[in-house]
């Protein structure tokens, strides 16, 4: 630890503090926080990149960044707000059942991470090896956002995570995928914000609510 | 000599047994003896004990009892000698709390020779499985001391819900043998002979022993209470007389620790470190889940008894800690470890037992084992009160009673987890130290529920009001574990270097390190990573009390301290009744860690009839129960009977149905033969 | 022999500072809060006041107080002063640091708020109880934090002994770790609830349906009031100097040199007047919760310091 230089102590730092947001993100149950926190995740994901561009002298991270800022941490957050104000969900409180099992689960799976990375980090001669369980943690705990939450505003951010995750992972494993990739991801993820939110919608007309629990008609039952 | 007087910790209670016999004859004579006896047994058992642990040597002996050609093998070693010296001690307290007791039952509808009879046999069973050395010594006494306690359980027969508890005692400690029979079949298969120097000498391939493990765990976890095979603990203990709940829980638990010990350490050996994972999850479990039932238990008795399942869960995740240092070639941090437990084990026979005696002395001057009925009772029972306040204490690990020191051993060995490679260890260890350190707090929570409101604030009931001081027998039998509970928290460092030769028995090294700064400095691993000094911490403790009374208290003014009524809010007359109530004091518990338990909650507001806005009265029920019948027993029970059923098919009631049968077998067996 | 006489009474002389100078840090909180909220603050004095005017007082008894309630005070402030005995505050390697280490020093203070809970159900009123119940509970929750925080600092120091793990850390320079980070706002968090300050507890309320600290005290008055107010000074005084050592020791004299000593004493001067600062603002800030809230407010501390020792297994372990 103090063999790593100021640049790879602020990596890991802001490495645990992406992961916090994460864990932060399992225990929020109010739509608006969740979402501003999910926008901190973005700004704290944006900084990591513009680090990272300048200390390893790659300008088309810089580009990354600022897509990162643009996109994460200021316009699908505003077109949440905006979607949640205009369907009137500011108190809307999820109620998940034991909240502090999520996050002692959430807990033990970081650890498991860790487990399944070690071969991965072996391999890998960068300093920074060791974010990479943090990164695979990132993505698993936005899957478990998904699976323990039933409002759909959640299930979108927790999907916006697992992504965040990826590109963290990008970043500072490999320093970056190639630009056209990192563009066509960014407009996809912009595509899927926009779609979930005619989806949503859809659904509130036709269902009059947005727990997705009760989306539960393809089964094999008989009614 | 030191066997013999190993063997005379054996036969003085047994003679006592038979002395007591008489008592229906002679009851005064016979019961001074009898306790005289179980005194002096209790007496010999820590000389030996203690003697053997001081000079590390092992003695065998061989009796020719028993069936013929099956001599009764004996040993007295360092690990027998910790065990007979902690029964010692906790048989020389109840005896002297006996006499003044058991008075009670002198006109009862049982006769008081089946008590002592039993009494003696249960003492003297647990000191011969302490000594055996071959497998069929060792479970002739088990069934002894099984049997003799199942009787003590049932004394009190008249109730059907005594009778209830000791069924499922009897079920649940057969089943116990017949796993530890297994365990012990699995070594002796590959052993030539059954004495336990042949057991440890066979070559048992790993999955075996990893089966002779896991039986070895179910069949001694069982007898030991560890959840969830807890079940019977709480029907059990509370129902017998108080003085043997304290043998029950303060002994025949620890014999039960006893056995896996000598199981895992002495006879199998090659230690791996899943075992040591398992049995600190099961240990940790245990911990958390026994203190959080008893937290939610209004009997006194009853909350005891779910401590002691906290209790044996502490013991066991040292042990459990020990285990997974040994399997990953870490001996001397294993030597902390068995330690610690072995510590925990000694700290919890001291002051559970002084727990169920000072229980016993409630019980025997108000007949109230409920705490919603006690309160105030400082006021009737003084000295009771200041020594089951030390048991407080003690069990809520505070510094500087007995059960803190166990517990930072416990800390101190968990802590080392940096020397470990596997992640998923050094992330499980912390955080189980961490829910060790939770335990600890809700224990501490639990007792300050006990004390105040057993003996604190005013009286509840009329008999608590009319309670008066118990004999002064049963006071020295209380004051002598009272006393040793701070002695072995002052003095850690003495009490370690004496237990120190049971690994070094077992797993041939010590730790030097831990004393190596003299007797005032406690240094587990070395004196850079952590150190406590209890002697110089109580010195300064009790300089500042003296100092600070000293100081404050008015010897000028000499006028007598005012008094006055309590804050009422200005509205006038505290009545006893609103008092915070066991139930209600564990209520923020109840709401917090509600998943735990089954709870059943149901408030009636009934209205006044004429006025309709106000309330005339509030009732107010709460059920408690355990998750672990519905989720586990049950099913269990369910599949029995279906299984017996389809079994029953065959029972016809036709003659020849049967001779067909008998014909069958018959058949079978010539070709068998043949 | 000199030199041990030297070092003991150096100690001794470091115990009697900072019990004299902990109602200091509490007048210097209540100024900090009072400039915050534009108020007219009492002179920095004003709590040695307070302790003078209630140990002239007469004690009153309740009618139903047996010898714990009048014991209690005493052993309050005893087992309190122990654990800031085994504290390092302006010099490291002092005799007393061996005495005990973190763990033992939790375990005073759960000694002295199991004696005060206790004393708190002697009088047998509701109020006793009710305070003593909640007092215990958030005790219980906000102990297994506080162990993995205390974990997680000595597993990157190997040491449980707060003089060595302050060495290590000054020894080691500035480095930022992760696993501090999240440590530090866990126990921050533990630190607030055990002190009983906003936005757990309200030290000054005048309700006694809201009050947990003070509810256990209601009954208390003359000096005996006044150890268990001075006791209650010192604790929060405590917390502020382990977390000052444990994540902030620069300045702290590790030689037994004049020169050193005095840097050590300012530093912790600043040190501590840094912790009632924030004190300060996070009760400017914070309205009381609920208290069927709290156990979230220590559940989230909980999370953060098992964050911190997941951090440290996983980002600051070398492979």
């Amino acid at each position: 630890m103090a063999t790593l230089s100021l640049y790879g102590q602020s990596i890991l730092v802001l490495a645990s503090l992406i992961l916090f947001t994460s864990f932060a993100l399992l225990a929020q149950t109010r739509a608006l926080p969740l979402i501003r926190l999910f926008a901190w995740q973005g700004i704290l994901l944006a900084v990591t990149t513009a680090l990272v561009a300048w200390v390893t002298h790659q300008p088309h991270l810089y580009v990354s960044a600022l897509l990162t800022l643009g996109l994460k941490a200021l316009l699908i957050p505003w077109l949440l707000i905006r979607l949640v104000n205009r369907l009137g969900l500011h108190n809307e409180v999820e109620n998940p059942k034991a909240n502090a099992l999520v996050l002692l689960g959430a807990a033990a799976l970081t650890v498991f991470c860790y487990e399944i990375a070690l071969p991965i980090m072996r391999l890998s001669t960068l300093l920074t090896r060791n974010v990479i369980a943090v990164s695979l943690a990132v993505v698993l705990l936005g899957m478990l956002l998904i699976i323990v939450r039933s409002k759909a505003v959640t299930q979108v951010v927790g999907f916006m995570c697992m992504e965040n995750g990826l590109f963290f992972a990008a970043v500072v494993a490999t320093y970056g995928m190639p630009m056209v990739v990192e563009l066509g991801v960014a407009f996809d993820v912009l595509i899927a914000a926009i779609l979930f939110g005619l989806f949503f919608l859809q659904i509130r007309d036709s269902i009059d609510s947005l727990d997705i629990d009760r989306l539960s008609r393809l089964r094999e039952t008989d009614e | 000599m030191i066997l013999v007087l190993g063997y005379g910790a054996v036969v003085l209670p047994f003679a006592a047994a038979l002395i007591a016999l008489l008592s229906d004859l002679f009851p005064r004579t016979v019961r001074a003896g009898f306790f005289l006896l179980l005194a002096a047994g209790g007496g010999v058992s820590v000389v030996a004990g203690v003697g053997c642990l001081l000079t590390g040597g092992i003695v065998t002996g061989q009796l020719g009892l028993g069936l013929p050609g099956l001599a009764w093998h004996l040993r007295l070693d360092p690990l027998s000698g910790f065990f007979l010296a902690v029964t010692g001690i906790v048989v020389v307290a109840v005896a002297c709390y006996g006499p003044a007791y058991v008075r009670q039952y002198q006109n009862g509808q049982q006769p008081l020779s089946a008590l002592g009879f039993f009494t003696g046999i249960f003492v003297a069973g647990m000191q011969l499985v302490l000594l055996a050395n071959d497998v069929f010594l060792f479970m002739l006494a088990w069934e002894i001391m099984s049997l003799s306690s199942y009787f003590l359980v049932t004394y009190q027969h008249q109730h059907a819900a005594n009778r209830r508890a000791g069924f499922l005692y009897l079920l649940m400690a057969e089943g116990s043998a017949l796993l530890i029979l297994l365990a012990f079949g699995i070594l002796a298969a590959f052993a030539h002979g059954l004495t336990f120097g042949a057991l440890r000498a066979a070559h048992v391939p790993v999955e075996w022993a990893t089966a002779a493990f896991v039986l070895a765990l179910l069949g001694f976890g069982l007898k030991a209470g560890l959840v969830p095979f807890h079940v019977w603990l709480p029907e059990a203990h509370p129902v017998a007389p108080s003085h043997i709940s304290a043998l029950m829980s303060g002994l025949m638990l620890k014999v039960a620790v006893y056995g896996f010990i000598r199981f895992v350490y002495g006879l199998v050996v090659h230690i791996q470190w899943r075992w040591g994972l398992a049995v600190l999850i099961l240990g940790t479990v245990s911990a958390l889940f026994g203190v959080l039932y008893a937290i939610m238990q209004h009997d006194l008795k009853r909350l005891l008894a779910y401590h002691s399942v906290e209790n044996i869960g502490i013991i066991f995740m040292g042990l459990g800690l020990s285990m997974i240092f040994i399997g990953t070639g870490h001996p001397v941090l294993g030597v902390l470890g068995l330690i610690a437990a072995l510590y925990h084990t000694l700290n919890h026979a001291l002051f559970k037992s002084l727990l169920f005696l000072g229980s016993g002395a409630i019980l025997l001057r108000t007949h109230e084992g409920d705490l919603e009925h006690m309160g105030g009772l400082i006021r009737r029972m003084p000295q009771t009160a200041l020594l089951f306040l030390i048991g407080c204490l003690s069990i809520s690990a505070l510094p500087p009673f007995n059960g803190f020191v166990s517990e930072w051993l416990t800390f101190q060995t968990a802590l080392q987890v940096s020397v470990l490679s596997n992640t998923v260890l050094r992330a499980v260890l912390p955080v189980s130290a961490a829910l060790l350190a939770l335990t600890g707090a809700l224990a501490a929570t639990c007792f300050v529920k006990v004390y105040g409101v057993a003996f604190l604030g005013r009286s509840r009931t009329r008999r608590i009001r009319h309670a008066r001081e118990v004999a002064w027998g049963m006071r020295v039998g209380m004051g002598l574990l009272a006393l040793l509970c701070l002695v072995f928290g002052i003095l850690p460092t003495l009490t370690i270097r004496l237990i120190e030769s049971v690994p070094r028995l077992l797993l041939h090294r010590g730790l030097p390190s831990a004393s190596v700064h003299g007797w005032l400095w406690l240094t587990p691993v070395s004196a850079r990573v952590a150190s406590y000094s209890a002697p110089l911490l109580v010195l300064g403790l009790v300089l500042m009390l003296a100092l600070g009374y000293g100081l404050l208290h008015p010897r000028r003014r000499r006028a007598a301290i005012r008094r006055s009524h309590a804050w009422d809010c200005g509205f006038g007359g505290l009545t006893p009744r609103m008092q915070y109530t066991s139930t209600a004091f564990s209520m923020p518990i109840r709401r917090i860690f509600s998943p735990v338990w089954t709870l059943k909650e149901q408030t009636e507001v009934q209205m006044d009839d004429r006025e309709p806005l106000r309330v005339a009265g509030i009732r107010y029920q709460l059920q408690i129960s355990d998750r672990i019948w519905p989720l586990l027993y049950e099913p269990m029970a369910r599949g029995l009977q279906l299984v017996t059923r389809r079994i029953g098919r065959i029972q016809t009631g036709r003659v020849r149905t049967y001779l067909a049968y008998s014909f069958f077998t018959l058949l079978l067996l010539l070709w068998l033969v043949r | 022999m000199a030199g041990s006489l030297t070092l003991w009474s150096l100690a001794l002389l470091q115990v009697l500072v900072f019990i004299a100078g902990a109602p200091l840090l509490t007048g210097w909180i209540r100024r900090v809060r009072s400039a915050l909220q534009n108020r007219a603050a009492p002179p920095i004095w004003q709590p040695y006041r307070e302790l003078a005017k209630l140990f002239r007082k007469n004690v009153v008894l309740a009618d139903e107080a047996s010898w714990i309630f009048r014991t209690t005070p005493y052993v309050v402030l005893a087992a309190t002063v122990s654990a800031a005995a085994a504290l390092p505050a302006v010099a490291t390697h002092l005799p007393t640091d061996a005495i005990a280490d973190v763990i033992v020093l939790v375990g005073f203070l759960a000694l002295a708020r199991f004696f005060l809970a206790l004393a708190a159900m002697d009088v047998g009123t509701a109020f006793g109880g009710m305070a003593a119940s909640r007092e215990m509970m958030v005790a219980s929750l906000a102990e297994p934090a506080m162990l993995i925080a205390v974990f997680t600092l000595s597993m990157t120091a190997g040491s449980t002994n707060l003089s060595t793990a302050v060495g290590y850390i000054l020894h080691s320079g500035l480095v930022l770790r992760p696993a501090f980070v999240f440590t530090l706002v866990g126990l921050l968090m533990v630190a607030i609830a055990e002190t009983g300050r906003l936005p757990v507890d309200n030290p000054a309320t005048h309700l006694e349906l809201t009050m947990i600290h003070e509810g256990m005290i209601l009954e208390y008055g003359g000096r005996h009031l006044a150890l268990i107010e001075w006791a209650s000074e010192i604790k929060l005084m405590i917390y502020g100097v382990l977390i000052a050592d444990l994540f902030l020791p620069w300045g702290i004299a590790t030689r037994l040199t004049v020169p050193s000593l005095l840097l050590g004493s300012i530093a912790l001067v600043a040190k501590l007047a840094f912790w009632g600062g924030l004190l300060a603002m996070v009760e400017t800030h914070f309205a009381k919760m609920r208290l069927f809230r709290v156990p979230e407010f220590l559940n989230i501390a909980f999370l953060l310091c098992l964050l911190g020792l997941l951090s440290h297994l996983i980002l600051e372990v070398a492979l």
